[in-house]
């Protein structure tokens, strides 16, 4: 019997009524008496020495209240990188200035070059038209590897050169994984494009910067997954604002994907510029803004080598991938290639030695950073892909090569440095190759060939490192920052409850979740318990949502806080019942004395708590309230096995998805149809990346994928119905809820299952196609299956398949 | 974005000459121009409506003849910005070749341009047909002036009348439109 509330339950999304009918309050429903429209002037050309900026006519323009340039923030800092890479050599990476406004050179198309504040959107845009802008064009560099060579255009004249930093990991390993592969019976060699990606989310970027000069305090209103860190970033470095003066808000968002982690530079304006005006100052993003202004996604280039002995164990890994961070470093960019990455690169294998070597090169295009999965989705896609190309080339069963390298006793410690406490590999693939009906794949294929069709299968495990992170951990790894979480519990004199978490809901829908967590610990309804985030004004110090932390982290800190309500309300009770703590028992939102019928309710406790007449003043103080920070001791392990099967038409080298199964392990599962719900979601992302979305830029930086008519989003019929089980479970063992996290799964299994599905089907009618890089556009694999060489990219090597390839 | 053709036209190639370097003959013949000043030697400063696919600007610029030898070659080398817009900038070569005995001229050009900005964002995929409509509508207005079909002086803008601004609208309302 399916539960009907409480953990386990597929309880309805309570906050789906108010999306659903409209009365969601997002960022730009937010207009404050008086507010001002800024408008962004930004670059058109990926490289550019400002010459000169004349703003006389654009100030003179109806509505204009003032044209901001670089020379109004000469106070302010750059906007910082939250985390700090060692290169192999010892040096530390290579950090520029991302300042607010371009200061003399512009270094990608969109960087802003001024803004304009005036009393209406329009006025703003009227105005950017007049603004006199004289860009001396210099020479832009796109391709990674053309980035490293000597005499390229630098992106930043104040760096040594354009390479940020140069990992390597585990460098103590690396003779000893060059000797293994030297050594190997069998070497399996795989390049690949991890292509670049926008991460689109339904709701464009929005920020209010507001003062108010009475208190000389600022808010800014923002679309933002963490309030509390943007609050510390651009208060402490880039504003100099302390946060007892600052309030940040991030309410209804809608959607991120990571793109709404970072610190950035419209944020700092609005609320800078708000104080400067002395009225409230609000930028929306357009579409075209946010094509070239939210950070971007993936973007690695990679050389992975996979050595296996005689009995096809695998006995060593090498990596080298160029990792693409754009013209400046966002908040987490660095992290991305690193630390979520060659961490991950174990994958699901008892490969005993592993190395991997990243590059960090700038380039003249949008920052990239995190992206749903980020450096996960990277690392499966080498390892997946590499995996499935030995088991082709010495002729055996996919399926069995992975069978017999699987990681099977926990905890597992790998070479790259972490430590897996539980998984079931096994388990979740005979699960797949169950629910996708493996087995009955042959005759399918026999159908799809009548109708002059090619089929494949592909099969991709996967292993993520979520509920990111131990803080003492990361801070040894580079962040600056910690990755608590936190949560307040308040309950309130007729037993409601308010649960103020650090942990941002932007589509993951924790009001539901969090809330059946707090009512099954209590035993009353869910309907009692209201979840609040998102306002740094009333929720404690929090670092925010992503990298599938909420439920692992947020979760953790709201069970501990509440762990401490139930014991001083316990306390309350024994002494109303005038019994001893340890004898109180509470079930179903009942107070009872253990082996009696000595009972109160949850109210009457919560009651007494505000209305201490009869209580143990002298033990315990009145109210009902407590906060818990909660730092994890271990990242969470989800792991999964996905199968695609697709079918591609040889006239055309269209695929189409025939069938995609799921089948994941996230430890214990709160709310099973919003992990099922989380995991569609990532599979449409994935699928999206494998076979349509791409960012392109052309050879001088223009960025050619930059609306809805050149970058292709997955559309519902792009997908068959997705088969998605969540029943395999091994909980976490370091968390009191026992979950690991799902949010980036389906996003990071999927797109090696989808390409592994595409070269099976190619292979089975013949054709001998090592790889084809994502997105395989029809283009792409029309071009593969007639010897390579297509109306475009024909012939491209290595060198040539970096940005936007 | 590159674009290779040729055209004959029924007049000597000394006719064709002058009426290339004529100010009044190329603003009668360039699509959407609204105005043209300057000289052959000091160059052109011209101003351009223009709607590519979604995005319509007026494109202020500037035209330099270079490497000219009369009537046989020259140059042509312009960059027009159109604000938001965007900016287009790119050079032809033209040859000049004559036909008939002199009676009638092969004119062969060579485009080389690029675009920046939302007109790259949004206009890329289109760019191309866009160019070879824009000296379609060039060639065979000029062709129709040179010969005498039409007088330059009466020409009058045909293929750019619908993309004229409705008066008093805004740049940002136009934008706005075609966002």
């Amino acid at each position: 019997m399916p539960k009907d509330g409480g953990i386990g339950a597929s309880t309805k999304r309570r906050e789906d009524v108010r999306f659903l009918t409209g009365t969601g309050r997002y960022t730009d429903d937010i207009n404050l008496p008086g507010q001002a429209y800024v408008h962004f002037v930004r670059s058109d050309v990926a490289h550019g020495r400002i010459r000169s900026i004349d703003p006389s006519t654009a100030e003179g323009m109806p509505g204009v209240l003032k044209v901001f340039t670089s020379k109004d923030f000469e106070a302010a800092g750059g906007i910082p990188c939250g985390w700090q890479i060692t290169s192999r050599d010892g040096s530390v990476m290579q950090e520029p200035k991302h300042p607010i406004l371009a200061e003399g050179v512009v270094r990608h198309v969109g960087d802003p070059i001024a803004a304009i504040v005036a009393k209406s959107r329009e006025q703003a845009r009227d105005a950017a038209e007049a603004l006199e802008i004289d860009i001396e064009e210099l020479p832009a560099v796109m391709n990674m590897r053309e980035a490293l060579k000597d005499g390229a255009p630098q992106v930043h004249d104040s760096l040594d050169s354009n390479l940020c930093f140069d990992w390597g990991f585990v460098e103590e390993n690396r003779e000893a994984v060059d000797t293994a592969i030297r050594e190997a019976a069998h070497v399996t060699t795989l390049e690949l494009v991890n292509n670049r990606l926008i991460a689109n989310p339904m709701e464009p970027r929005v920020a209010i910067g507001a003062y108010d000069m009475a208190a000389d305090s600022h808010t800014l209103y923002t679309t933002s997954q963490n309030p509390h860190v943007i609050r510390l970033l651009m208060g402490a470095f880039v504003l100099n604002i302390p946060e007892h003066k600052l309030r940040v808000v991030a309410p209804d968002v809608g959607g991120g994907f990571g793109s709404k982690i970072y610190h950035y530079a419209e944020e700092a304006f609005c609320t800078y510029a708000a104080k400067v005006l002395r009225r409230p100052v609000k930028w929306t993003s357009s579409r075209s803004e946010a094509f070239m202004s939210d950070a971007h996604g993936r973007d690695h280039v990679t050389k992975i080598e996979l050595a296996l002995d005689a009995d096809h164990n695998f006995t060593a890994l090498r990596t080298e991938t160029h990792a693409n961070m754009g013209a400046y470093l966002s908040t987490f960019a660095p992290a991305v290639p690193t630390w979520l990455h060659g961490t991950l690169m174990a994958g699901n294998y008892r490969t005993p030695l592993v190395y991997v070597n990243v590059k960090a090169v700038f380039t003249n295009t949008v920052p990239v950073d995190a992206y749903r999965g980020a450096g996960r989705p990277e690392a499966t896609f080498q390892l997946e892909r590499v995996v499935d190309k030995a088991a082709r080339e010495l002729g055996i069963d996919p399926v069995e090569l992975r069978r017999k390298n699987f990681i099977t006793e926990f905890p597992y410690a790998t070479p790259v440095a972490v430590e897996y406490d539980t998984g079931d590999y096994h388990a979740t693939l005979d699960k797949v190759l169950e629910i996708s009906d493996w087995a009955g794949f042959d005759a399918r294929l026999e159908k799809s060939r009548a109708r002059g069709k090619l089929r494949g299968i592909g099969l991709a495990h996967y292993i993520e490192a979520c509920g990111i992170a131990p803080s003492n951990l990361v801070g040894q790894l580079g962040a600056r920052a910690g990755l608590f979480e936190s949560a307040t519990v308040r309950v309130n004199a007729t037993g409601g409850i308010t649960v103020m978490t650090g942990s941002h809901s932007h589509g993951q829908g924790h009001a539901t979740t969090f809330a059946q967590v707090v009512a099954d610990m209590i035993g009353i309804d869910a309907s009692q318990v209201e979840i609040s985030h998102g306002d740094t004004a009333n929720t404690p110090m929090g670092m925010g949502t992503y990298g599938s932390r909420s439920i692992a982290v947020g979760g953790s800190a709201m069970v501990k806080a509440t762990e401490k309500i139930i014991a001083k309300a316990r306390k309350i009770a024994a002494h109303m019942l005038e019994a001893s703590a340890d004898d109180i028992e509470l079930k179903d939102g009942a107070f009872t004395v253990a082996g009696t019928d000595k009972s109160l309710n949850w109210g009457d406790v919560t009651l007494a708590a505000y209305v201490p007449h009869n209580y143990p003043l002298d033990e315990i103080e009145p109210g009902l309230e407590e906060t818990a920070f909660y730092d994890p001791a271990n990242f969470t392990f989800p792991s999964g096995a996905y199968v695609c099967e697709v079918e591609v038409d040889p006239e055309t080298g269209k695929v189409e998805v025939q069938g995609f199964a799921a089948a994941d392990d996230f430890g214990n599962v709160i709310n099973p149809m919003i992990v099922e719900g989380q995991v569609q979601g990532g599979l449409a992302q994935g699928i999206g990346q494998a076979l349509l979305e791409a960012c392109a830029y052309d050879d001088d930086g223009q960025l050619l994928s930059a609306s809805y008519m050149d970058y292709a989003m997955p559309r519902a019929y792009d997908f068959p119905m997705f088969k998605v089980d969540s029943s395999c479970r091994t909980p976490c063992t370091h968390n009191p809820l026992g979950v690991k996290g799902c949010g980036e799964a389906g996003a990071i299994g999927s797109p090696p299952a989808v390409v592994n599905a595409v070269i099976d089907a190619l292979h089975r009618a013949g054709h001998e196609i090592p790889h084809i890089d994502m997105p395989m556009t029809p283009n792409r694999v029309w071009s593969a299956i007639h010897g390579g060489a297509g109306p475009d990219k024909d012939g491209e090597t290595m060198e040539e398949r970096s940005v936007g390839a | 974005m590159e674009l290779k053709d040729s055209r004959r036209i029924e007049a000597p190639p000394q006719d064709v000459w002058d009426a290339l370097l004529d100010k009044d003959v190329l603003k009668a013949c360039v699509p959407g121009c609204q105005e043209m000043e300057g000289s052959p030697e000091d160059g052109f400063d011209a101003k351009v409506v223009q709607k590519v696919g979604p995005v319509k600007a007026t494109f202020g610029g500037r035209v330099t003849l270079e490497d000219r030898v009369p009537p046989e070659s020259l140059t042509i080398t312009g960059e027009g910005k159109g604000g938001a817009a965007g900016f287009a900038k790119g050079g032809a070569k033209v040859r000049l070749e004559p036909l008939n005995g002199g009676a009638a001229t092969q004119l062969h050009y060579d485009v080389e341009a690029r675009v920046g900005g939302k007109l790259a964002q949004l206009g890329s995929r289109i760019i191309d047909g866009f160019a070879k409509k824009m000296a379609d509508q060039f060639f065979t207005r000029f062709e129709e002036v040179v010969t005498g079909t039409e007088e330059a002086a009466e020409a009058t803008p045909r293929a750019d009348a619908g993309n004229e601004a409705p008066p008093g609208e805004t740049a940002a309302a136009q934008d706005e439109r075609t966002r």
